[in-house]
């Protein structure tokens, strides 16, 4: 506690504040927490629904992920068996239990597919995004009972499935509606997701698979 | 680490000197550099939101006390804890109480400027703490036992080869003979040995890009995917940050993550951007059971209303440096200490006092860019310039210096006599030199024609010229 008051007061003498006549201070503080005022959005973003999907896979085609698009969630199971090639070397697949991921026909996917959180070795990971970011080309998953967030970190392979209809225009779009869903309060972990992981460490030499996933498949559906 | 920027002058002219070094510089002005510039360019609105992202900075540093109030509520409102540090020494003692707390053994850690400042890693091991760094560069130079060079890109004062050899030297278990010659096959080789420790680690560090107030979240970017293997994985996840990143909301995050990774790798958005708020909420699957924030002040508040409260707007992008005709010439160990460039040239006299990094602000030939590239508008030069007058009225200087600026100060405040003088010297200059138009011995003037010539100046100065023109 007396770190706290030591760093605070320190801070506090050197803008020169008067605890006895901060009020207006404290008021643009609560006011801008409690708005949350909007800077300048980026126009890239602002599009009719189906340019926006459009954007979303241009964007993320074009930091090396690979897109498709589905029409239902029932369509979902051939989208990834197409995508995993018949091949059963990858596996086994952990998936989480989001319950969108219901109506889908795991059996018709090749491989072992688990839930729960994900473990060395699993070779495939598939998450159910809460949005997508189509100035980006950005998934945005956010933890909870149903979504382990090792899912999209441990797996060799990342597939994200997106709705269409929850593909914002920008950022801020998408942070409205994971903090309207917890009423201010955000799940412990949200992730954004540009791309497999990558590194360009080694004489700036840009490399993919880096502690991630070594690719990213992203699957539009709706 | 130690500080050695009072050598700097020592450590320059060694970088100059070492081919391996000047080799590895080039992949920063045309890496970085060429990148920004495309990134900047397909935003039409880059240039507006570097002025709001100012404005953000500014705004959350005039109520920061607040602010940093308000996330500490939120953060422990989620279950989390916030602590904070006075000094480095604070901070250390802060992240190894924890630890030991657990019983740890192994501690991962994605990459954070602040542990590096305050000296983290050493005093973890001084401990019986193992650290290992999971960022491939930070890797590197833990097994070559360096620091790293550049904010972003640690490690990019090395070339392949040589980490060819750290790794063949380092990882003994595997067969000698593999091959290695692919930057991509050494990548592979640490994610193996980095995917163990991530999955045996009893504690995750990471730093923090940003602390959102209205959230009590941290907001950490990576493009490998470390930090969120080395905060999600272990029981317990310490934020190891420093009180200057701060901002107020969501929106003000969004603004400040856009020109962030624009200006620092050229991309739109890094590839993985995580915020992370508290410890794993009841009936999560995965993710830490603690989370703590480890506040760290070390100086930063004494900035707060002097000359150099603009330089805590800094978000670590990398940009000045990338831009800065002497970081490409000497690369960043030359600096002598964590933060190396332009932002380092400001910042390091502010946290660890000018008189042993007052050479740094003069390492600078104030050609601007990095004032032009700063996505927060810090004027770089005019806080350099504000050391060298510091520096001065402490007398810090050199009597040879102070000497030089005397005399100039003399005929500055004649202006008559300077003209005079100004005129004899380019007179002579432009004599001495002849049709070559340079010269390539000079009295006085060794240090420069030691290793270039200097062009002659004019016949007559711009004074004399404006006079005749005004005459006609």
């Amino acid at each position: 506690m007396k770190a706290k008051d030591q760093v605070l007061g320190r801070i506090r003498s050197g803008l020169c504040v008067d605890p006895a006549r901060d009020e207006a201070r404290r008021r643009a503080v609560a006011e801008r927490l409690a708005a949350h005022p909007r800077n300048t959005v980026p126009a890239r973003g602002a599009l009719a629904q189906e340019e926006r999907v459009a954007l979303f896979r241009r964007m993320a085609e074009s930091v090396s992920a690979t897109t498709d698009r589905v029409a239902n969630t029932g369509e979902i199971a051939s989208a990834i068996a197409t995508y995993l090639g018949g091949r059963n070397d990858l596996s086994p697949i952990r998936r989480g239990t989001d319950p969108r991921f219901d109506a889908v026909d795991w059996s018709a996917v090749p491989g072992d597919v688990r839930t729960g959180p994900a473990e060395d070795g699993d070779q495939v990971g598939i998450a159910y995004a809460l949005a997508g970011i189509a100035e980006t080309g950005t998934s945005m998953l956010v933890s909870g009972p149903h979504a382990p967030t090792t899912i999209a970190f441990l797996p060799e392979v990342s597939i994200i499935l997106v709705d269409a209809a929850t593909i914002a225009g920008d950022l801020e779009s998408a942070f409205d509606l994971v903090r309207e869903r917890g009423d201010g309060t955000l799940p412990r972990t949200v992730n954004l997701i540009t791309g497999p992981s990558r590194s360009a460490d080694i004489e700036q030499t840009l490399l993919l698979g880096a502690h991630g996933p070594r690719a990213l498949h992203l699957i539009v559906v709706g | 680490m130690d500080v050695t920027s009072s050598a700097f002058k020592d450590n320059a002219a060694r970088a100059l000197g070492d081919a391996q070094l000047q080799r590895a510089l080039g992949n920063v002005e045309h890496g970085f550099v060429v990148k920004r510039r495309k990134a900047a360019d397909a935003l039409p609105e880059f240039d507006q939101l570097r002025d709001e992202a100012r404005e953000i900075k500014a705004h959350t540093l005039a109520h920061l006390d607040l602010y940093i109030e308000a996330f500490t509520d939120k953060v422990e409102a989620l279950g989390g804890q916030v602590h904070f540090a006075e000094t480095a020494y604070d901070a250390r003692r802060a992240v190894v109480d924890i630890c030991r707390l657990h019983d740890a053994k192994t501690v991962t850690k994605a990459k954070s400027m602040v542990s590096e400042e305050i000296e983290l890693n050493r005093y973890l091991q001084k401990k019986g703490i193992r650290p290992v760094e999971t960022d491939l560069g930070e890797y590197i130079l833990q097994i070559r036992n360096e620091a790293p060079s550049h904010i972003i890109a640690p490690a990019i004062h090395l070339n392949r080869d040589q980490v060819e050899a750290d790794f063949r030297r380092v990882h003994k278990h595997l067969p000698a003979d593999r091959d290695l010659t692919e930057p991509a096959t050494l990548l592979g080789e640490a994610r193996a040995i980095l995917r163990e420790k991530f999955l045996s680690a009893d504690v995750g560090i990471t730093g923090a890009n940003f602390l959102v107030a209205e959230t009590g979240s941290a907001i950490v970017v990576t493009n490998e995917g470390n930090a969120d293997l080395s905060q999600t994985l272990p029981r317990v996840h310490i934020v190891v940050t420093s009180i200057e990143k701060l901002v107020p909301t969501l929106d003000d995050a969004s603004t400040l993550l856009r020109v962030l990774a624009r200006s620092a790798t050229g991309q739109d958005m890094s590839v993985y951007t995580t915020l992370s708020s508290g410890p794993r909420r009841e009936g999560d699957p995965d993710g830490p059971d603690e989370f703590h924030v480890v506040l760290v002040d070390n100086g930063r508040s004494s900035m707060l209303g002097t000359d150099f409260q603009d330089m805590l707007r800094c978000i670590r992008c990398g940009a000045c440096m990338n831009h800065c005709p002497v970081y490409h010439a000497v690369g960043g160990h030359a600096y002598g200490w964590v933060y190396p460039g332009p932002m380092g040239a400001v910042l390091t006299p502010s946290l660890v006092g000018v008189d042993q990094a007052g050479h740094l602000p003069n390492a600078s030939t104030f050609c601007g860019r990095c004032e032009s590239v700063c996505p927060v508008r810090i004027p770089l030069p005019k806080l350099m310039r504000h050391w060298r007058e510091d520096e001065f009225a402490r007398h810090l200087q050199p009597r040879a210096a102070r000497t030089g600026l005397g005399v100039w100060a003399f005929f500055a405040r004649r202006p008559r006599a300077y003209r005079l003088m100004t005129g004899v010297a380019a007179r002579s200059l432009s004599l001495l030199a002849g049709a070559r138009g340079r010269l390539s011995r000079l009295p006085l003037a060794g240090g420069w024609t030691r290793h270039r010539d200097l062009p002659a100046p004019a016949p007559h100065t711009f004074m004399a010229q404006w006079k005749t023109r005004d005459g006609q």
